[in-house]
Parts: structure tokens; sequence; C-alpha cells
């Protein structure tokens, strides 16, 4: 105990007294208009990605279950590959798509097309971002859901089906809501993950919160302090997050525990309680 | 009898799980209104059996019709061909089913439960459904526990929960797949209190279950199975108090 708290001692008087970290400056930049646009882009990517990763993964998931073998192989085909791949990547090929397909048009198969566009003004940087981020975070997220739908027993698929329910509206109406407490806690776990790989994002390239951080410090060359401000940034919306996590799994959790684990208030009155016993 | 008062007819029904053979020539026949107990050993395909009925377990050989239909399958010529997934969800209405472990919906109250195949599968007016679901619940004793989830109720009120939910869809047949085993001795006997009680109102039904004093007092007919085959069947009273096969007599002096 004693040998933890003198080191932590010695290296926040490390941190604090060394001007290089030239704390003045973070706190200048750290609510400066640039930065503030580039953590709205962050959350506004983590958001919508993980959206498109949720919907796709359920889809996903279900047709990996599908008893046809079609159906299930194409599920298996897409994880294996967006699964298989670096993130980073999958952005750099999806933003330069256009080194493929020049154009991208709407028509006929092999046949004529209707619409034809230029592919770079088709996907900008935003969509490239989203397909990135979105198409690869389906193919996790239909792990996770895939096994949400395994913990749910083979006998509540029976009930339904002998009461006449058919496929889709067992998984809809029965399956997926008790698959949802397995499914949850990983699901947070994938958000907190995208919020820090939309980072990747800035070699697309598109604005957000680390493309904003190198912008400044390209400029005023203060490399460290720059990127301290972007990491506390993100361990400051990781936080707002894992507060979020805890109460939705809470929420799950009714009706599957007899007590509902104690919210970090109740445990901290409680731990005071006990101290005050011990004390007296 | 004549044919069409047969609510099930099956005829030389075999089932395989890999090698073995779990189901080696069933022919059965139950009669509109008639109450068909199974007994046997565990492993004896009694419970498999059962499942054939709504097509849960499709079957290797042989047919099974309920109400003059066949389940599950399409006959063309001497070839079955299985239903789509439509069709046997379109059957399986008429056939009720009711499960050793309960299998209630855990996350819908005991009212929710039994209303979900009315409104999901019939598409009824919800109004309507929730009247009906009233009174069904309150015939199977449980009027004061349509808010509770199945884990606030006992062993004993979720299979009449279950028993309820089956009984929204106004099945012509009911199954009962050992609906007793999984319960404490003293929760045994509300169950069969209403499965006695829908007996009584006339239901076709089909039990799987090792409570003999039921099959005696309840049942029509009484059918002992083992290694896949039909034993033994015949006048509950008379089976049971005058078996005439070793093995029936074997396993009534290990049950009795």
């Amino acid at each position: 105990m004693v040998a933890i708290a003198v080191l932590v001692a010695m290296a926040a008087h490390a941190v604090l007294t060394n001007q290089r970290f030239n704390w003045s400056l973070e706190g200048q930049y750290f609510l400066s208009a640039q930065i503030l646009h580039g953590v709205s882009v962050t959350l506004e990517l983590t958001v919508a990605s993980m959206a498109i990763g949720v919907v796709l993964g359920v889809v996903l998931a279900i047709m990996r279950l599908s008893p046809n073998p079609v159906v299930s192989g194409s599920a298996w085909v897409y994880v294996w590959g967006f699964r298989g791949t670096p993130l980073l990547v999958q952005l750099l090929l999806w933003a330069n798509l256009g080194a493929l397909f020049p154009t991208l048009g709407l028509g006929v198969p092999f046949g004529p097309e209707f619409v034809t566009r230029q592919t770079f003004t088709l996907i900008p940087g935003v969509i490239a971002a989203l397909l990135g981020l979105g198409l690869n975070e389906a193919a996790y997220m239909s792990e996770i859901v895939r096994a949400g739908i395994l913990s749910v027993g083979e006998g509540q698929v029976e009930a339904a089906a002998s009461i006449g329910m058919r496929r889709m509206s067992i998984m809809r109406r029965i399956v997926l809501p008790q698959a949802m407490r397995v499914i949850v806690p990983p699901t947070g776990n994938e958000t907190i993950s995208m919020l820090k790989s939309t980072s990747l994002v800035a070699y697309v390239p598109y604005v957000e919160l680390l493309f904003a951080t190198q912008n400044i410090y390209t400029r005023n060359y203060q490399v460290m302090p720059m990127l301290i401000m972007a990491s506390i940034w993100y361990l400051l919306i990781t936080s707002v997050l894992m507060v979020g996590q805890f109460y939705i799994e809470r929420h799950y959790a009714r009706g599957a525990m007899r007590a509902l684990p104690p919210t970090p208030m109740q445990k901290l009155r409680a731990r005071a309680a006990q101290l005050n016993s011990a004390i007296r | 009898m004549s044919n069409d008062a047969l609510m099930v007819k099956a005829r030389n029904v075999h089932k395989r799980f890999g090698h073995l053979e779990v189901l080696n020539g069933i022919n059965l026949e139950v009669a509109l209104g008639q109450v068909v107990c199974v007994i046997g050993p565990s492993g004896s395909g009694k419970s498999t059996f059962l499942r054939c009925i709504n097509h849960l377990e499709k079957i290797d050989a042989g047919t099974i019709k309920v109400d003059g239909e066949l389940v599950g399958y399409r006959q063309r010529g001497e070839r079955l061909f299985e239903l789509s997934e439509r069709e046997v969800a379109e059957r399986r209405r008429a056939i009720g089913m009711v499960f050793q472990h309960f299998n209630l919906f855990p996350h819908m109250t005991a009212l929710e439960n039994v209303m979900e195949g009315p409104v999901q599968v019939l598409r009824r007016p919800k109004e309507e459904v929730r009247r009906r679901a009233r009174e069904i619940l309150g015939q199977v004793g449980l009027s004061d526990k349509e808010a509770n989830y199945p884990s606030q109720l006992s062993g004993g009120q979720q299979q009449r929960v279950a028993i309820a939910r089956a009984l929204a869809m106004q099945p012509k047949l009911m199954l009962f797949d050992e609906p007793t085993s999984a319960l404490d001795p003293e929760l045994v006997g509300d169950v069969l209190g209403v499965m006695r009680k829908l007996a009584e109102s006339g239901m076709t039904m089909i039990v799987v279950t090792h409570e003999i004093g039921f099959a005696r007092e309840v049942g029509d007919k009484l059918i002992f199975m083992d290694g896949g085959v039909i034993v033994e069947e015949g006048n509950p009273r008379e089976v049971l108090s005058n078996p005439s096969h070793d093995r029936t007599r074997s396993f009534l002096s290990k049950v009795l």
C-alpha cells in the first residue's frame, strides 16, 4: 500500500512539474472550436457506426443460424472477410474505392445503367468512414448476437412453435428479447472500442478528434501535450459510456436476478457505514 | 369406428437418432374426445412419439395424421414431402402441447403468455383476446396471477399457465409431455385437476405420464411403450391390474 502510494506521488510530481507537458496549452485548446468539432464528429461516427453494426449484426446472426446453407454460408463468408482483415485497411479500401471502380451506377445487371456517378463524389470521407466502421462492426456484432441467440433454450423455440408461431416471429418476439441479457454487456464493450476505433478515420482522411488534434500539433509542434489532451477526451467519453453500460446491464438483469447489483453510490455508502462501525 | 371420428392415426412410424432406432413401427389410433395415456420406462420413445405428432421431430418412415391431415408432410403417390415452414406452423395451431419444463416465456406475464398465440398467430384483436385469456386463466384457477412473471409463480402455477397458453389457440388435440414430472409432489394435484377437467369437457388428449393413478381414473386407453414399440394397449384398469406382457408387469411392479 505504502509503496504504491509513494510511486503514485512520484509520478504525479513528475507529470505536474515537468514544463514539457505544457498543461496551460492543453487547457487552452481543450474546449477550442476545432477540438469540440472533432469530439462531436467522433461521437456521431461512434453512434452511427454502432447503429449500422448492431442492425446488420442481428441480420447476419439470424442468417448464420438459418437452416438454408446458402444463407448461413454467405453470413459466414461476410464475417470471415470483415473480421479477418484489419479495420484500417478496410477504411483505406473504402476511401480509395474510386481507384478500382471510377464510376458507380444503378441499372439492369450487365445491361444499361440509369444513373452513373463518379465514385469519389458518391463516397466522400464520411461515407467511407461509416462503411468501414459499420460493416466491420457488423461482423463482430453478429457473433455477439449469435451467442445471445444460442443462450436461449431450445424449449423456448419449441413452445413458441407449438402455438403455431413462425420462425421469424419466434426470433423477434421470443428469442431476441431474452438474448438481450447476453448481448448487452459485450455490446457496451464494442461501443467503447468503437469510440477509439474512430481515430483510424483520421487516415481516410476525415476530420474527427484525432485529425483535429493532429491539425493543431502540426502547427504548434506540441505533439505530446496535444496527444495527451486528445487522450483525456477519449477517457472522458469512455467514462460516460461505462456509466451508461452499468445501468443498461442492471436494467436487463431485472427478472433474471433475485437482487440487483448495487450502484456505485450504494456501494460507497455501504463502505462508509462499514468504516464508521469499525472506527467505533 | 368410422374413420372421420379419428383424431390421431399413426401408421408404422419409425424414427432414428443416428443409428439408434427410437421408434420402431408405432401404430396408434386416438378417437375424438378420447384420453390416451402413455407410460413406459425412460428411453422407451414415448416423448419422442409425442413430439412427432406435432412435427417437433421429423419421422423417418410411416405416417401420422391428425384430424385426417398429415402433419408436416404432403403425400404425392407413395412418397412424402416435408411441408414448408409456414404450412407446418399452420397445422400446429390445432395441436396444443404442454412440456415437462413448462417453457413459459419468462419475459412475459402470465396473461401475455396466454395472449401471445391468438394475437401473434391468429391475429385476433387484442381486447377480445385479453377477455378470453382471462377466462381461460380463470378456468385453470389463476385469475389472481395474470400480472405475475413466470419466475414469480410456483411450478404448478407455471404449468397451469402453460396449459392455458395452449388452450388459448382452441386446439383440437392436446399433447402432454410428462406435465407433472418436474413438479414438487404437493403441486402435482392442481395440474392433474385441471387436466381432468379438460378431459371431462371432451378434449382429445395424449398424455405421456408417470401418474398411474391419473391414467387409471381419467384415461380411456393406456399404452405401454418399451424399446420404441407399443408393447401393450387397452383399457387402463385391465392393463394395470392384469398386464398380459412380462415387460409391462416388471415395469408396473417398479412404479406402483
